[in-house]
């Protein structure tokens, strides 16, 4: 599975570790909805983390598009927010 | 769904939507590749925006470190002359401009971040609009000949998924930028106004430098003045050491310090 972060690039995850990714997104998402901002930051690097760690890097010149995609490292509750809505951060 | 996939599903929509225009595949395959130079410029366009922004922090951040170095041989000065007063205002401005320095030292850490950010997202767009060119072709003769239009829209959404991705990044540092002008901005009129100027410029101007000035030259007048009467050094007119011995034998014994005391 391939999964994007933001403003970092793409990561190719194995799918054994899909369950666990689908947890802490579960918790990142839960932060966004009620604008927990400490319990965002730290679930959000959790989940940024996981990829990283569990993913191996693509190649910047790969053409892929991904299953997945992460907000960036940095995104505020807001951004995220943006980045879910029609008129968001995403431009186009 | 999750949120990663409801991510990248508006994601994917929204930055198809920006490429997915022309009807025939050859031509939407030349339309991305002249989206994704377009992306390039702009991503080069953020980067030069941000090092300026970044250098202008830059000189504002010295501008002010060079006043509150100023302020600090001032308070020196002043408690060297036994003023106090004169020394603690000194201080309370520094105490005031390193608050303003801590602040602009942070944003000056944001700016770089989100140079070395732009910087890599335009190695990133560049390796694949490398690879896109190099595909492009292959992709328009395998429709040409096998109508192969699954392979073209894979490669089209990788990169109008790669496009969303770095036109957002740009976005970002845009917006960073445009709030760090308007502060640069301000902190500039401060400093042509003259309120920051006061403290840091040299001699004239600033109040503590005036009055510092003002009693090192009155010591300087003493000084002199003793070393006249006592008919040491310089163009001392030997008519006046003649006149009047016996004040010149006093102000010798005396630490010329004694008329200034007087004064403060």
């Amino acid at each position: 599975m391939i999964a994007r972060i933001l403003g970092e690039g793409q990561w190719d995850v194995p799918e054994q570790h899909i369950e666990e990714l689908n947890r802490l997104d579960a918790q990142v998402e839960a932060a966004v909805e009620s604008g927990d901002k400490s319990g965002f930051s730290l679930s959000l690097a959790a989940l940024l983390d996981a990829v990283r760690k569990a993913g191996s890097p693509l190649p910047a010149d790969s053409l892929h598009d991904s299953d997945l995609i992460l907000p960036p490292s940095d995104a505020t509750i807001e951004e995220v927010r943006d980045l879910l809505s029609d008129d968001g951060l995403i431009p186009g | 769904m999750s949120l990663m996939q409801r991510i990248r599903l508006i994601f994917n929509a929204k930055a198809n939507k920006a490429l997915d225009r022309a009807e025939d595949p050859n031509e939407t395959l030349d339309y991305s590749y002249q989206k994704m130079l377009e992306m390039q410029q702009k991503v080069r366009r953020g980067v030069a925006d941000v090092a300026t922004s970044r250098k202008r922090l830059e000189l504002q951040i010295k501008q002010m470190q060079q006043a509150s170095d100023k302020l600090t041989s001032q308070a020196q000065q002043a408690l060297a002359q036994g003023r106090e007063d004169l020394a603690r205002e000194a201080l309370t401005r520094k105490s005031g401009l390193a608050g303003q320095l801590t602040d602009l030292s942070a944003q000056h850490a944001q700016l770089q971040a989100e140079e070395e950010k732009l910087t890599l997202a335009n190695q990133r767009l560049q390796a694949k609009v490398e690879a896109f060119r190099t595909k492009k072709e292959t992709l328009k003769a395998t429709y040409n000949a096998a109508q192969a239009q699954t392979r073209v829209n894979e490669a089209f959404s990788g990169i109008s998924e790669e496009m969303g991705d770095v036109g957002m990044a740009v976005q970002r540092a845009e917006d960073k930028t445009a709030q760090m002008q308007a502060r640069a901005g301000a902190i500039d009129e401060l400093i042509s106004s003259g309120a920051l100027d006061d403290a840091s410029s040299i001699g004239s101007g600033d109040d503590i430098a005036r009055e510092l000035n003002a009693m090192s030259s009155q010591s300087d007048v003493e000084a002199e003045l003793a070393a006249l009467k006592s008919g040491g050094t310089g163009s001392a007119p030997e008519a006046l050491e003649a006149a009047d011995p016996t004040p010149a034998a006093e102000l010798e014994a005396e630490p010329a310090k004694q008329p200034q005391e007087g004064q403060s």
